[in-house]
């Protein structure tokens, strides 16, 4: 095997190719963006270098809204889906019957386009001139008042906005809760239940713990995804965020990049590596937790 | 056991007995809810995509159900936009994706589980640095990049970019590692090569790996839009995602919602069936390979 | 606490669904656990010994019949009121809590008036602890520790909370042969100390003998024998009893009775008085074969083992219906390796006639 040498390079070869020109370039580059002042996308031409993008962002109105609306989506989405994924699982994994059934149905949405999916929220909560949209018709049978939860008020939206984010990530969470539940011997819950041990501490002192790296797992992806949030966004409200009050941070840095206020790279480079910072800082933050709290 | 206890036997058989037929009706309620929570909008999708324009307009309260089904709005999305142009683009970027991809990370896999050379384990430690980074940081710069390329608005300006995944490469360069060195060496006293071995030998060996991947990165190609968006103006080149995001926003999607529901229909329907078809397939895949994107 | 078992059935769909039916795990069973006794369920993998003490444990219900404990009904109880302690074949010890959190968790789970205080918790788990010899490991994670070292405190956490009766799942099949044989005499101490009745599930014939008062050799679901661990073996009720008991196996022949005479091939062995004319299988125990020149029974010899004190005669016969023939005779009356044959006197206490369509015993 004298020619190994250069043969594994030569099978490395197209990979390094790749990710050399579209991450490893980039990556730098980015941060070259970020900071160059004045940068002219035509010319491709900068005045100088300096912190100015950074703050040109930091102090954009649409990039404050941007991140509060990121963060209203991270905090409301992560624990309630998680917590509701978890639910689930522990429903599917008590019955024997029609069990496939279920996960197969449950699963459904992850296999789906969600921006063609979110069309259907779309209508569904829509107020138009021909009808009010079924929920809200619902909304009125129960002796509520409707809203237009699409171009109505804020905190309506960001309900849809949540609803739908919850709906799309939890196929995954609960298939992979599913299959850790059902890799816990099954000798544990019977020797706690022939000790006598009452669903709930079953629960916390027995099955929490066993799942507990997997549960981790979901809420440290969670977290990244969750602030990653962007094409259920268009789905649902259409590409112009900033308009409709509801963009995120990565859908700032698109339209910094691109769309109707696009052609400002080094803006979209700031908020790129402000995005990472913060998902950085969190993701540290969880794994720090998570040593603290996870059984191995 | 006080002979107390024994007379309540009964008691106690019933109450056990009840309490395990109430917990299980609560279960089953809770998942026939949920179910039909996921399953509503599907329904909701394909019946208003067979609801003639005029009847779902008139309908102030929509009803659940259609006396009249029509395949009038397929005609109409097929018609209106250039759909099937739209789905064509999808299956060429989504096959010649995924198949470059397969080459690219196999050899890569191959090279850091079974070759031995010098550099190997810096260059696997950069590449798992790699996978700390996420792609929404490398976009501008790659956007950039096919602008000065002159590939905007070509398949290839579409592709290159996603041909790579640091995290399918770690996928089955773990899975490689398992197939015993053993093997490799009677494989290469039988004289074969090692482009002959990874194929023959490697590739079989981790057919679900490399199913998993497929499937992981089939499902990642039909539903992308960010980086499509960014690359395609020209509707010769839209993907689905952007084809229905268009006719939402500035076609017929506006003013004819069951035809812009059966175009919705039309691109979900590849995933669906095909998950149907491989559901077990797909779901053990998905929780073996891990994240979404 | 004495157990009885009146009727008791358990039936399971069939998992094959084109075959259809239900597989009976455990056929109407009916029998009594003495008081303090240490009982052995034996019988190969799959002969529904684990479904009868998943039954007595609650966590399966009974298609058929009746438990009881004592003199109360505990039929179709939870678990958790019936009072028993179970060890599982993998220990089942919960892998985040430390030896003496395992052992603490049955007592942590007592409502009402038999809520304990901590420090009783804590003192009746270090007795515990200490009735298995663990007293110094508390503070260890099971998996800083060796197999025996678990199952140990698996047993400690079934006793902590003083079950009127304790089951053991196939406790020693984990281990290996030196930690077994140590284990067993352990359990056997252990439930002498604490006279709580006891039943044991094995495969193993070896460790059920060595350990039970009673055995109760299974077979499909259908109880073959209960008796004393020597009844079973000295006095078999049928075919499979004997073949499934004693190492080396009992070596089986098949032969027909002509006249009061039991013949084996062309061999006139020896007389049994009583039994009818007939076909039969013949069963011989390694032991009761006796090397004699004036032996009635020929045999070709195949090899000598010395195994010490005893030797091991492997020798081969036409009517042979098992493999692997042997005898085991004294060393100084062992043939000499060179000899092609050999022949044996029969010790009839040692000779087990079956019939040849039911397999069922034929005393003479």
């Amino acid at each position: 095997m004298k020619n190994s040498k250069f043969k594994g390079w030569l099978y490395l070869l197209p990979a390094i190719l790749f990710l050399g020109i579209f991450m490893v370039y980039p990556l730098i580059d980015v941060l070259i963006y970020s900071v160059e002042e004045g940068y002219n996308f035509v010319s491709q031409t900068a005045y100088g270098y300096g912190p100015y993008n950074y703050s040109y962002v930091l102090h954009d109105p649409y990039f404050l809204q941007a991140v509060k609306n990121t963060f209203i989506i991270v905090v409301i989405t992560v624990p309630l889906s998680t917590g509701f994924a978890l639910l689930i699982a522990l429903a599917l994994n008590s019955i024997k019957k029609l069990k496939d059934l279920f996960q197969t149905v449950y699963f459904l949405p992850y296999v789906t386009n969600t921006l063609a999916v979110g069309l259907v929220f779309m209508i569904l909560f829509k107020k138009t001139a021909y009808t009010d949209g079924m929920i809200n018709l619902l909304i009125q049978f129960f002796g509520g008042q409707g809203v237009d939860f699409i171009e109505g008020p804020y905190w309506a939206k960001m309900f849809v906005m949540c609803f739908y984010t919850i709906w799309v990530v939890l196929p995954f969470k609960v298939l992979i809760l599913t299959s850790a539940l059902a890799s816990v011997n099954q000798d544990y819950y019977n020797a706690a239940k022939i000790d006598g041990t009452s669903k709930g501490r079953i629960f916390r002192r027995i099955t929490l713990p066993m799942i507990s790296p997997m549960l981790f797992y979901l809420i440290i992806t969670g977290f990244i995804g969750a602030f990653k949030a962007y094409s259920d966004e268009v789905a649902l409200f259409g590409t112009d965020l900033n308009g409709a009050g509801m963009n995120t941070i990565v859908g700032y840095v698109y339209d910094m990049l691109y769309g109707t206020a696009g052609g400002y790279p080094s803006y979209a480079s700031a908020a790129a590596i402000i995005l990472f910072v913060i998902v950085l800082t969190i993701t540290c933050i969880n794994l720090m937790v998570s040593k603290k709290n996870v059984h191995y | 056991m006080s002979s107390n206890t024994q007379k309540s036997y009964e008691q106690i058989e019933r109450a056990a007995r009840t309490r395990k037929i109430v917990g299980k009706t609560l279960t089953y309620a809770f998942l026939v809810f949920w179910g039909l929570m996921v399953l509503f909008p599907f329904y909701w999708m394909v019946l208003t995509s067979v609801k003639s324009t005029g009847a779902y307009n008139a309908e102030f309260v929509p009803k659940f159900y259609t006396l009249s089904p029509t395949l009038e709005n397929y005609r109409e999305a097929f018609t209106a936009v250039p759909l099937a142009k739209y789905f064509l683009n999808t299956v060429i970027f989504t096959v010649a994706t995924t198949a470059i991809m397969l080459v690219v990370i196999v050899l890569a896999a191959y090279a850091f589980a079974k070759l031995e050379f010098k550099g190997k384990n810096l260059v696997f430690t950069l590449f798992l640095a790699l996978m700390m980074i996420p792609g929404e940081l490398v976009v501008i710069t790659n956007y950039v990049t096919i602008t000065n390329w002159n590939m905007r608005n070509t398949f290839w300006g579409l592709i290159l970019p996603s041909v790579t995944s640091v995290f399918y490469i770690y996928l089955l360069k773990e899975n490689f590692a398992q197939v015993p060195d053993d093997l490799y060496k009677a494989a290469r006293i039988d004289g074969c090569t090692d482009l002959g071995f990874l194929l023959k030998v490697m590739v079989p060996i981790c057919r679900p790996t490399i199913v998993t991947v497929i499937i992981l990165k089939v499902i990642e190609c039909w539903n992308s839009y960010v980086w499509p968006r960014l690359i395609t103006t020209d509707q010769n080149y839209f993907l689905v995602s952007n084809g229905i995001q268009q006719i939402r926003e500035s076609g017929f999607g506006r003013d004819n919602i069951p035809a812009m529901m059966a175009a919705v229909v039309v691109i979900s329907v590849p995933l669906v069936v095909l998950f149907l078809i491989f559901h077990k397939k797909i779901m053990a895949g998905v929780s073996r390979g891990g994240t979404k994107g | 606490m004495k157990v009885v078992l009146q009727n008791l059935t358990k039936k399971f769909p069939n998992r094959n669904k084109k075959i259809g039916g239900d597989v009976i795990a455990v056929n109407n069973f009916n029998f009594e656990i003495p008081d303090g006794k240490l009982i052995g369920l034996l019988g190969p993998s799959g002969c529904g010994k684990s479904t009868a003490l998943n039954l007595i444990c609650g966590l399966l219900e009974p298609t058929e019949g009746h438990i009881f404990f004592g003199e109360d009904e505990v039929t179709n109880l939870p678990p958790e009121v019936r009072g028993v302690g179970l060890v599982f074949q993998n220990y089942a010890l919960y892998p985040h809590m430390t030896v003496l959190q395992n052992i603490m968790f049955p007592l942590q789970n007592l409502k009402g008036d038999q809520k304990l205080p901590k420090e009783e918790i804590v003192r009746r788990a270090k007795e515990a602890a200490g009735l298995v010899q663990i007293d110094g490991l508390l503070e260890r994670k099971p998996s800083e520790m060796s197999g025996g070292q678990q199952q140990r405190v698996a047993i400690a956490r079934a006793l902590v909370k003083m079950p009127k009766v304790l089951l053991l799942d196939e406790p020693l099949s984990n281990l290996d042969a030196r930690l077994r044989l140590q284990t067993r005499e352990e359990i056997r101490r252990i439930q002498r100390e604490t006279g709580i009745t006891t039943v044991f599930v094995t495969h193993d014939q070896e460790e059920a003998m060595s350990i039970s008062d009673l055995i109760v050799v299974m077979k499909d679901g259908v109880i073959q024998q209960i008796d004393e661990p020597q009844e079973v073996y000295d006095d078999p009720v049928n075919l499979f009893v004997a073949k499934f008991l004693g190492t080396p196996a009992i070596n089986v022949f098949e032969g027909e009775v002509r006249n009061g005479r039991l013949h084996i091939g062309g061999d006139d062995l020896m007389a049994v008085p009583g039994v009818p004319d007939k076909k039969v299988f013949v069963g011989i125990r390694p032991e009761g074969l006796e090397p004699d020149p004036e032996g009635t029974f020929g045999c070709g010899l195949v090899n000598v083992e010395v195994m010490g004190r005893d030797t091991s005669v492997v020798f081969t016969h036409d009517g042979a219906v098992s493999e692997n023939l042997r005898a085991i005779v004294a060393s100084g009356k062992r043939p000499a390796k060179t000899e092609k044959t050999v022949r044996f006197r029969p010790d009839p206490l040692k000779v087990h006639l079956f019939d040849h369509e039911t397999e069922e015993r034929i005393r003479f």
